[in-house]
């Protein structure tokens, strides 16, 4: 380690190895909760997006009020319904469910896959409804049922074209997850929370922190432009 | 010759003597309504435990008091522009305010309180006992920090940053115990069903003074010989059983 390093840690009383440890734990429950989510999320919301293409009612109706509902209240509301409503329940207290739902962690994971479903549902839904006729009637024309039509014709293009908009989703959800320190969840956020209430140190606790967050939403940025470069390769002019 | 002037100054240290005694003029303020500390009765009078305090502390020091009624956040400024004299609203002493305000000795602190359902039979100061028990306080509090470096490594800390959110949690059977500001514990979970003190209060912190300008060093020289008599002649503890069935005095 650098000396200067050294002698900055040695001379500061907020970064010891306690708070280090303490943001390091933080760090995890941040990455499991916004990881489990988002891949819960993404797993709920395909079949969700086809589906709302569906043109009977009711079939897409139910999906729609469900992502309306969703995207139109705010995370910590939900989450706050979810953590503290369910808790209201009369007798959850004696099932298996609390065994669950005793735990902030479970709660929290709930309200946010299912927020981040209702936007990915979304997306994924603007992505397929922009299949160009003409890709349709090509394949109806090789003679491809529905479900070969959307397996190799409509999704793997729509993919390429919600790229983008859920690596925003993605990002903002890592942001989102910060409200979890509402409910007791010590992630990242709680973490930081934790030590300025300790240290009276508010730009120490937060900056730390948001540079965190920073590095975090670096490796995010990265992995989506991997993503894009490799489902967008037939996009780039020729011979780069 | 001789004579007249021993009079004479007699009469003079008498008639300053009496002046000083009667003259001094306090306005004291509050801020209201705060029960039981200070608030307005059914009659519209201003009543409560420093209320009583003040009132006694005034005859103490012989002085004509006047009770003024200012909001939190203008105390410390009123009290430098001399609205008043002296602010006796359950300002804990911190050293921030100590900073721009002169403290008398605390006269009042709140313990913290162990409060939690009617089932829960442990001995929070039996460590083994309390391993993995959930445990809520409110963050950034001396309730916080005392769990933090007592029990740490021992229970669960849940941190909350409001009351209402532990209390919700508690009544979710999330918490096992909450240690939280006795008053607070008395309001919010006491007067449920269900629920009880578990452990015996502990007293955090370094209480709560009589803020006055940095100045008057004369007048907190005063103040705390008047507290101290009335905390020793058991004025003190008669108001404060009037008020509160726990032990505020410091």
């Amino acid at each position: 380690m650098p000396d200067f390093i050294a002698e900055w840690l040695n001379e500061n009383d907020i970064f010891n190895a306690m708070t280090l440890m303490e943001y390091w734990g933080g760090m995890v429950t941040t990455v499991q909760l916004v990881f489990l989510s988002l891949v819960i999320g993404l797993l709920i919301a395909l079949p969700l997006a086809i589906l709302r293409t569906v043109r009977n009612p009711f079939v897409s109706g139910p999906i729609w009020l469900y992502t309306y509902l969703f995207r139109g209240t705010p995370l910590l509301i939900q989450l706050y319904i979810i953590y503290y409503g369910v808790a209201q329940i009369p007798g959850i207290q004696e099932t298996f469910w609390w065994t669950i739902f005793r735990e902030p962690f479970y709660p929290a994971l709930l309200a946010f896959t299912l927020n981040t479903a209702a936007y990915t549902t979304e997306i994924l839904r603007g992505a397929i409804i922009a299949t160009p006729n003409g890709e349709i009637e090509a394949a109806k024309a090789y003679g491809m049922g529905w479900l070969l039509r959307m397996r190799r014709i409509i999704l793997p293009n729509a993919a390429r074209r919600a790229v983008q908009a859920y690596s925003n989703e993605v990002i903002f959800m890592l942001h989102a997850s910060a409200i979890a320190s509402v409910v007791t969840i010590i992630d990242l956020t709680g973490a930081a929370r934790n030590i300025y209430s300790r240290f009276y140190a508010p730009f120490e606790a937060f900056i730390f922190v948001a540079l965190l967050y920073m590095v975090l939403t670096f490796i995010l940025v990265f992995a989506f432009r991997k993503l894009e470069n490799h489902l967008l390769r037939h996009q780039r002019p020729a011979g780069s | 010759m001789k004579k007249l002037i021993v009079a004479a100054s007699c009469v003079l240290a008498m008639i300053a003597g009496t002046a000083q005694a009667q003259d001094r003029n306090l306005r004291v303020a509050f801020d209201i309504p705060y029960e039981p500390f200070e608030y307005r009765d059914e009659n519209g009078e201003l009543t409560g435990f420093e209320v009583e305090l003040a009132t006694a502390m005034c005859e103490e020091l012989n002085a004509n008091c006047e009770f003024v009624i200012q909001a939190w956040d203008g105390m410390i400024p009123g009290l430098l522009a001399r609205k008043f004299d002296i602010i006796m609203s359950s300002m804990s002493i911190t050293p921030e305010r100590a900073e721009r305000v002169l403290f008398s000795e605390p006269y009042y602190i709140t313990p913290g309180g162990w409060f939690g359902p009617e089932s829960f039979d442990t001995d929070v100061t039996d460590m083994d006992a309390m391993r993995g028990k959930n445990v809520g306080v409110q963050r950034g509090t001396t309730m916080d920090t005392y769990v933090t470096e007592n029990m740490g490594g021992v229970v669960s800390i849940k941190r909350y940053t409001t009351a209402e959110d532990m209390v919700l949690d508690l009544e979710g059977q999330r918490l096992d115990a909450v240690f939280v500001d006795y008053p607070v514990g008395e309001q919010t979970i006491l007067n449920r069903d269900g629920y009880k003190e578990v452990g015996e209060s502990v007293k955090l912190g370094d209480g709560v003074g009589v803020a006055m300008r940095k100045r008057d060093t004369q007048l907190a020289e005063d103040i705390n010989a008047a507290l101290k008599k009335l905390k020793e002649d058991g004025t003190y503890d008669a108001i404060m059983n009037k008020y509160f069935s726990y032990d505020i005095k410091i």
